[in-house]
């Protein structure tokens, strides 16, 4: 591999990477072209749907309706506590998953990370068959002479963040298992020979080394959950609406295209602004660190 | 490792709750599928196979099914072969405006499926493919395109290219060595990111509910339209036949590539 392009090596990278790229253009950055001119149009139902003007009246719509900036504020209310519960529950998990032996440790982590490969609605069906009216939990509280009605679990906020720290917390698993793994373990046995407690070891040495791997899985679950759509639409309902069910409303329901897209925008722009800002904030702090 | 670095009592609890968070949900989706009964409930005595019955001989179930699969063949098989060539450029060449590439070619993974949804929509219906079978399979290509690249790209940043210098300095020609050598070496990461691929093809729900019309209709979607409805066992029999199909998926991971390198390695 040469350091310096030549010009056979730059002519063999490009066409190599060439239909991908010309297929990514055409099926990529053309529709969201397309939908960024679609969010400028305007919407008359009566006026036979799309109205071809030019202007952004849809996003001083989405910015300025309360009705819009409550579901954007519920969106990221949600995204946030799911984060902090997944790292709440997934960084321990992690490090004891770390400290077990094979057999139990591979097979742990299989029987942790193989849901990730089992698609969102089946796991998320699981949790409307625990949590619905007529579900097992009720039946078994029920049962049991516990409660003489059924609660109310399904459709209510708190079952939505359940199901998606179900549907998340494999990811911070693993993100925190992969900085466990280049750990030093010659690091702790020292800091142990030296006098330090089990948990001080944890907290001043593991912990901060770990802490990227914290915060990638961190930023993977919040902008995982800021886009999320069938567990807040299968388990939230029809009340508890987020950003992604929203726009699908929009476009599929009351068929206001133009809206739609500009919230699918709104939520696009968001989500790169937060990867970045996130990414280079990070980067900042460590650098300091370091350096 | 010495005694001290073992768990405590509160550790191995802690993960033992962990666990079963993680598993009551897929254990009581397979649980109720086997019901005798007409509602949802965990069977206690009787179990029965009359809901996976029902399943085989549901229309709207079945034909989802077919769709699904060959929707997975075919978009995974597109992915793959504009992956490999690829792969090869980004993996084995520098060249001005490759990082670019390379983060556009991943960017899929970073823009919320509902944007994607949205966008394909307005692509399809302007030139009026919408709802079409090819219009499907160049949508997945495209979401699952990701997947592909990167489990291609690792099998060629494993292997030296020193075996193909040697080869060309033989006299072999260019694609000669491609086929006789470099295909050969990364073919495990070829057949792991095809099936990777595949099952994120089978799982997609969000940018399909937007493209699929009901001649069309994948399996997670027909599955979400009847939940939203109303959750009964039958759905909770299809999950079951996913939940396996899955673990024979798994197992073939595992066989071809190894599934803690496709599960761990794949982040």
């Amino acid at each position: 591999m040469s350091t310096s392009p030549t010009t056979s090596t730059r002519a063999a990278g490009w066409s190599l990477t060439a239909p991908a790229t010309l297929f990514f253009g055409l099926l990529l950055a053309v529709p969201l072209l397309l939908t960024f001119i679609l969010s400028l149009q305007g919407f008359d139902a009566n006026l036979g749907g799309i109205l071809d003007s030019r202007s952004l009246h849809n996003y001083a719509a989405v910015l300025s309706d309360p009705y819009y900036y409550t579901i954007f504020l519920r969106t990221f209310v949600l995204s946030l506590l799911v984060t902090v519960l997944c790292v709440l529950i997934g960084v321990p998990e992690a490090y004891f998953l770390f400290r077990m032996r094979d057999p139990w440790r591979s097979l742990c982590l299989v029987m942790i990370l193989g849901p990730l490969l089992i698609s969102v609605v089946v796991r998320t069906l699981g949790w409307s068959i625990l949590l619905g009216r007529e579900g097992v939990i009720n039946a078994l509280l029920l049962k049991l002479g516990i409660i003489d009605h059924p609660l109310q679990m399904i459709f209510t906020f708190g079952a939505v963040t359940i199901a998606m720290v179900h549907v998340l917390v494999p990811l911070m698993v693993l993100s925190v298992w992969t900085s466990l793994t280049r750990l030093d373990p010659a690091v702790s046995q020292a800091a142990r020979s030296l006098g330090a407690g089990r948990f001080k070891v944890m907290w001043r040495v593991v912990l901060p080394q770990i802490t990227p791997g914290i915060l990638s899985g961190s930023l993977i679950v919040f902008a995982l959950t800021a886009s999320a759509f069938a567990t807040p639409a299968l388990i939230g309902g029809r009340r508890l609406k987020v950003v992604a069910t929203t726009a699908y409303d929009e476009f599929l329901g009351t068929l206001n295209w133009p809206l739609g897209a500009a919230i699918a925008i709104v939520l696009l722009l968001l989500n790169v602004a937060i990867i970045v800002g996130y990414n280079r904030a990070v980067e900042r702090r460590f650098t300091r660190r370091l350096g | 490792m010495k005694n001290n670095d073992r768990n405590g009592a509160a550790a191995l609890l802690f993960h033992l709750l962990f666990m079963v968070f993680i598993l009551a949900p897929l254990v009581v989706v397979c649980l109720v599928a086997f019901t005798p009964n007409d509602f949802l409930s965990i069977p206690t005595r009787h179990f029965s196979l009359r809901w996976f019955v029902a399943l085989w001989g549901d229309d709207d179930f079945t034909s989802a099914f077919k769709t699904s699969m060959l929707l997975g063949v075919f978009s995974a098989t597109l992915s793959s072969a504009l992956a490999l060539p690829a792969a090869m450029g980004l993996a084995r060449y520098r060249f001005p405006g490759r990082d670019a590439i390379h983060a556009f070619l991943l960017s899929p993974l970073m823009i919320p499926p509902v944007v994607l949804g949205i966008a394909f929509l307005r692509l399809f219906t302007l030139i009026n493919m919408g709802g079409s079978f090819t219009s499907l399979v160049a949508c997945h290509a495209l979401l699952i395109f990701p997947y592909a690249l990167r489990l291609i790209m690792a099998a060629f940043a494993g292997q030296a290219d020193d075996a193909e210098r040697a080869a060309r300095s033989l006299g072999a020609g260019r694609w000669t060595t491609f086929r006789r050598i470099t295909l050969p070496m990364i073919v495990p990461g070829l057949v792991g990111g095809w099936v990777l691929a595949f099952i994120n093809s089978f799982d997609e729900l969000t940018a399909t509910i937007f493209v699929a019309a009901p001649a069309t209709i994948t399996l997670p979607v027909r599955i979400y339209m009847s939940m939203a409805e109303t959750v009964d066992p039958m759905v909770a029999a299809v999950s079951t036949a996913i939940i396996a199909l899955t673990l024979v998926a798994m197992l073939v991971l595992d066989r071809v590539y190894g599934l803690n390198k496709v599960l761990v390695g794949n982040h």
